[in-house]
């Protein structure tokens, strides 16, 4: 049997929901982030990857998408050693 | 701003764009839960935010096979696929699972959930626990806990909120004799992860009970969400356990009792337990339900 899909797979990337965030936006230290990967756990989008790029310790680190991110903040919550720090944002 | 820009991989099975709130648990819940199952997954959704939030027509956030029909169906779909693919023989090779809001779970769903347990089917059912219909506007739900502030249960002069305890559907999961029930949160993401591992490794009827705040519904700041989960489960407000074949195998312990207080206060609609003297002895009943949650499955660490 064979579907015609009406609606393709993954197809909301298309909004960039990045103008929901209010005034804070995230930002990664990579000299700090030791790669553990909590804050790709942790956010809501699903936005924060690993770079591929190692910083001087040797570790991957992370970054984060801003087309995307709703500024929830939580990934500066979640960090073991705070390598994300919440800006202000001029717009 | 920084200078250099990152484009996401977007790895996940589930895609950004949605419309869930910022610092939503349940979208979390969702998204560790697709990525632990991987694309072999087909998914049955019953109405409610995760619905809503992540395919508004003609897109949809998830990259699996996904199906919503009624508030009270996804357990009855998931049977039914689980027929379709017993016919073809690929029920072995794919995980199904139903996902419902406490809402679908607890109240509306409850008969039909009830009656794919008693047939055994091999499925895998998450409902993802924010205590009230949050999609339509925080009415009251049978998962709401007890001096709640819903739009259906107001506090006033004669109502301290919410007048009733909330419903124990792990129990009724465990009168089924289910070989898997757990109750998980995404305060704790490894442990989430570790529990949908386990539940789609054991054939037969799973049911997880996933607690996840919601932000505009409890009242808290979006980057709370994590912190006021655990300290549910550290307060020993919300247990987190886990049952293999009606055995509690499983518990998360804490090493230092938090007082239920400091998880009231965060919330706004906790927030008339903190104005006046009768306030004070809800919050020492509440407190009296998180002792006996404690004492009962043994969670503090001594």
């Amino acid at each position: 049997m064979h579907i015609k899909l009406s609606v393709q797979p993954g197809t909301t990337d298309k909004i960039k929901t990045g103008n929901w965030r209010e005034w804070h936006y995230p930002e990664i230290d990579h000299e700090k982030c030791i790669g553990c990967g909590l804050c790709d756990q942790a956010c809501p989008e699903g936005i924060c990857f690993p770079t591929g790029e190692k910083n001087k310790a040797g570790r991957v680190y992370y970054e984060k998408d801003l087309d995307w991110c709703k500024g929830c903040g939580l990934c500066a919550e979640i960090c073991p050693v705070q390598a994300v720090t919440m800006r202000e944002e001029i717009k | 701003m920084p200078t250099k820009k990152y484009k996401a991989p977007l790895s996940h099975l589930l895609n950004p764009g949605h419309s869930a709130c910022a610092g939503c648990g349940m979208i979390i819940a969702a998204r560790l839960l697709l990525d632990t199952a991987g694309p072999n997954t087909i998914v049955t959704n019953a109405t409610g935010c995760s619905e809503v939030t992540t395919t508004q027509y003609p897109m949809t956030s998830f990259k699996v096979p996904w199906i919503h029909s009624l508030f009270e169906n996804p357990a009855c779909l998931a049977s039914g696929i689980l027929a379709a693919l017993k016919v073809k023989g690929l029920a072995d090779k794919t995980n199904i699972i139903a996902i419902g809001g406490d809402g679908a779970t607890f109240d509306i769903g409850l008969a039909h959930i009830s009656g794919m347990w008693e047939r055994g089917d091999n499925v895998l059912y998450v409902c993802y626990d924010n205590e009230a219909y949050q999609n339509t506007g925080y009415q009251y739900s049978s998962a709401t806990p007890l001096d709640a502030n819903t739009s259906t249960t107001p506090p006033g002069k004669y109502s301290e909120g919410n007048d009733q305890k909330k419903k124990d559907m792990v129990g009724i999961a465990l009168a089924h004799g289910l070989p898997y029930i757990a109750t998980a949160t995404t305060g704790y993401p490894l442990d989430l992860i570790a529990k949908v591992k386990k539940a789609l490794a054991i054939k037969g009827p799973k049911y997880l009970q996933i607690y996840t705040p919601c932000v505009p519904g409890w009242g808290i700041e979006p980057k709370d969400t994590i912190t006021v989960a655990q300290l549910a489960v550290q307060s020993g407000f919300y247990p987190i356990v886990e049952y293999l074949n009606g055995g509690l195998s499983g518990k998360t312990k804490t090493t230092k009792k938090v007082p239920v207080e400091n998880f009231l206060k965060l919330q706004k609609r906790f927030k008339h337990l903190f104005k006046d003297e009768r306030g004070k002895a809800e919050i020492a009943k509440i407190q009296k339900i998180a002792d006996k949650n404690i004492e009962k499955f043994g969670l503090l660490n001594s």
